[in-house]
């Protein structure tokens, strides 16, 4: 998951509750098929046409197509510094980086495609702002030193948040994120090795390297959502077999990862509070700001409507394109039915 | 500057200018598999470009890497076609671009196969696969636009009509050193003209579109005189490499 599947809290502080439901205990629902919790509590996969309670086929189609919409909407911040990447094996990279989110976009769409849905009607509700993708994208990438900062970080807490989902209940989900998971981790080492170069350069690209670190750091630990304490949808999802850890684990996963690797960059991380914890064997890291990423959910981050409105300028720009390969399949069609027809 | 590098930074201009254009096509395709596959067509374009240049540096022999040649070199040093440098206009005229561009780029690489230049026999054995796949997407994407919609026919035959003037630069052999034929370094362009027009104009008739008529348009890309969006084109490029003088990536 990229991470931004919760309601986002009301303004007076209540949450407001996914299509799910919100949080507390959740009874099985009255249309789950007898044996189906059974068959998930001993890690066997639903397959597509396994009976499935209602619930649990939409939490599915929403969390895979935000993840789509996520993988597609990435193309764009990274897309950005295509033209201008300072060398042609980072331009060679870094297209095919971009090229694998394209295609991460095509396996978890027809991934969502086996719970009868259509990939256009997901475009469509992306399009209209009905269903979210991934907010880490809503902000801009400003130097080169944030492709590697992006590759390093963003791909790097996406993988935590996904490596559980390669063991999610519904089959084919988890076999789209065995491909898609081998991929980002090769992203992530791409991303750190550019920063390393960085780091390890002139004082211009030493700094360049900083800065983006510190303006990705935090949006990347919101990337694994609010504490555990304020999130939705978690305890249905965990029962479900499609969460395996919670929010505020996975993103201590990330932190303990993550801290020495930026050592190993010789970059800092922008939070003064971050140190190691003897005690916890954990990396202990300061309050997360919250407030920020639930603006930027609602849309108003940096980047929000100008990552829409270029996805929506693309579909509708193509429209005519994708109307006329229709038309040309149909006549082909209409063709070889009238030359069987002549020989039959 | 010997005239077997002129001739390798030619090849290598067309292919890398070409693919720094593709590029701008990631993340706005009509559709998510064209943004895949026109990824993937800019990475073979890129990869062939990167061989090329890199070629180029080791026959000069005075240090210039690839990247030194892609991003330190100024306009009029490009030797690359007018076709590929001009921005793209719809999709329809960048696949009319991108059939023209890749049936030419077959046909040379096929010829290029048995150059006495080993490593250009060499690019040449892995380019000419890739370039079929992209004459191949390129023409069912022309047919698909051709013999599809009204909006579509129309615009297939608009973009067809943008980009035909400028493929005739492609064959003007004027620019290859007459000893690098005789050598058997080089191909004679103009040589390939021939199986080029068949092949396009067989996609262009089952299109149900008309071969255009119009007049060749006014070159000099073999020279370094270049359109006027070549300088933005390289402007966008190069201006990152060129504000780090010295750096590495
Ligand atoms: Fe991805
Ligand atoms: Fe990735």
């Amino acid at each position: 998951m990229y991470g931004n599947d919760f309601g986002v809290p009301a303004r007076d502080g209540r949450d407001t509750p996914g299509p799910t439901g919100g949080t507390g205990t959740t009874p099985a629902p009255p249309d789950e098929p007898p044996g189906f919790q059974e068959l998930i509590d001993t890690d066997a996969r639903i397959e597509p046409r396994d009976a499935m309670p209602e619930a649990y086929r939409n939490t599915l189609v929403r969390q895979i197509a935000q993840h789509a919409h996520s993988e597609i909407i990435g193309m764009q911040p990274e897309g950005n510094w295509i033209s201008r990447a300072p060398s042609l094996r980072r331009k060679a990279i870094l297209m095919a980086k971009v090229q694998d989110e394209a295609g991460h976009g095509l396996y978890l769409y027809a991934a969502a495609e086996t719970l009868g849905v259509d990939r256009a009607d997901l475009l469509d509700a992306l399009h209209a702002g009905r269903q979210k993708y991934s907010s880490i994208f809503n902000y801009p990438t400003l130097t080169w030193a944030d492709v590697g900062a992006i590759g390093w970080l963003v791909d790097g807490a996406a993988i935590a948040n996904q490596v559980p989902l390669c063991r999610c209940s519904y089959g084919p989900y988890a076999r789209a994120m065995i491909r898609v998971c081998k991929e980002e981790s090769f992203h992530q080492r791409q991303g750190f090795e550019a920063l390393h170069t960085l780091s390890h350069g002139t004082e211009a690209q030493k700094a360049m390297a900083q800065d983006a670190v510190n303006r990705w750091w935090w949006p990347s630990l919101m990337m694994f959502g609010p504490s555990d304490a304020d999130s939705t949808h978690s305890e249905q999802s965990m029962r479900w077999g499609i969460k395996r850890f919670s929010n505020d684990e996975l993103r201590q996963r990330f932190v303990d990862m993550t801290v020495p690797q930026a050592d190993a960059l010789g970059l800092t991380l922008p939070d003064p509070d971050l140190c190691w914890n003897d005690e916890r064997g954990h990396y202990d890291f300061g309050e997360i700001d919250f407030a920020e990423l639930f603006e930027v959910i609602r849309g108003n981050g940096p980047c929000n409507k100008q990552r829409l409105d270029h996805r929506v300028r693309a579909h509708e720009e193509g429209a005519w394109v994708r109307e006329a390969a229709v038309a040309y399949a149909r006549k082909k069609q209409e063709r070889a039915g009238s030359t069987t027809g002549a020989v039959a | 500057m010997t005239e077997h590098v002129r001739y390798v930074l030619a090849l290598a201009d067309d292919v890398l200018v070409a693919s720094q254009r593709l590029g701008g096509w990631i993340a706005r395709a009509p559709e998510l598999e064209e943004d895949v596959a026109l990824a993937n067509i800019g990475l073979d374009l890129l990869g062939q470009a990167r061989s090329l240049l890199t070629h180029a540096g080791a026959l000069e022999g005075e240090g210039r890497d690839e990247d030194a040649l892609a991003y330190f070199r100024d306009e009029r040093d490009f030797l690359n076609v007018h076709l590929v440098e001009r921005s793209h206009g719809d999709f329809a005229a960048t696949m009319a671009r991108l059939l023209l561009l890749s049936t030419y780029l077959h046909e040379l690489w096929t010829a290029l196969l048995t150059s006495t230049d080993d490593t250009l026999a060499a690019v040449a054995a892995k380019a000419v696969k890739e370039v079929d796949y992209h004459a191949d997407h390129a023409r069912m994407w022309v047919l698909r636009l051709g013999d599809g919609t009204e909006e579509s026919h129309r615009r297939m035959q608009a973009g067809l009509e943008a980009e035909w003037p400028y493929a005739e630069e492609l064959f003007d052999g004027s620019y290859v050193d007459a000893a690098l034929l005789e050598t058997g370094v080089a191909v004679d362009p103009s040589t390939l003209r021939e199986r080029w027009a068949g092949r396009v104009v067989a996609v262009v008739e089952e299109a149900t579109l008309t071969v255009p008529t119009s007049r060749p348009a006014v070159t000099g890309g073999r020279r370094g005189i270049h359109t006027e969006e070549m300088g933005y084109l390289l402007a966008e490029m190069q201006h990152l490499a060129r504000s780090h003088p010295g750096a590495s990536w």
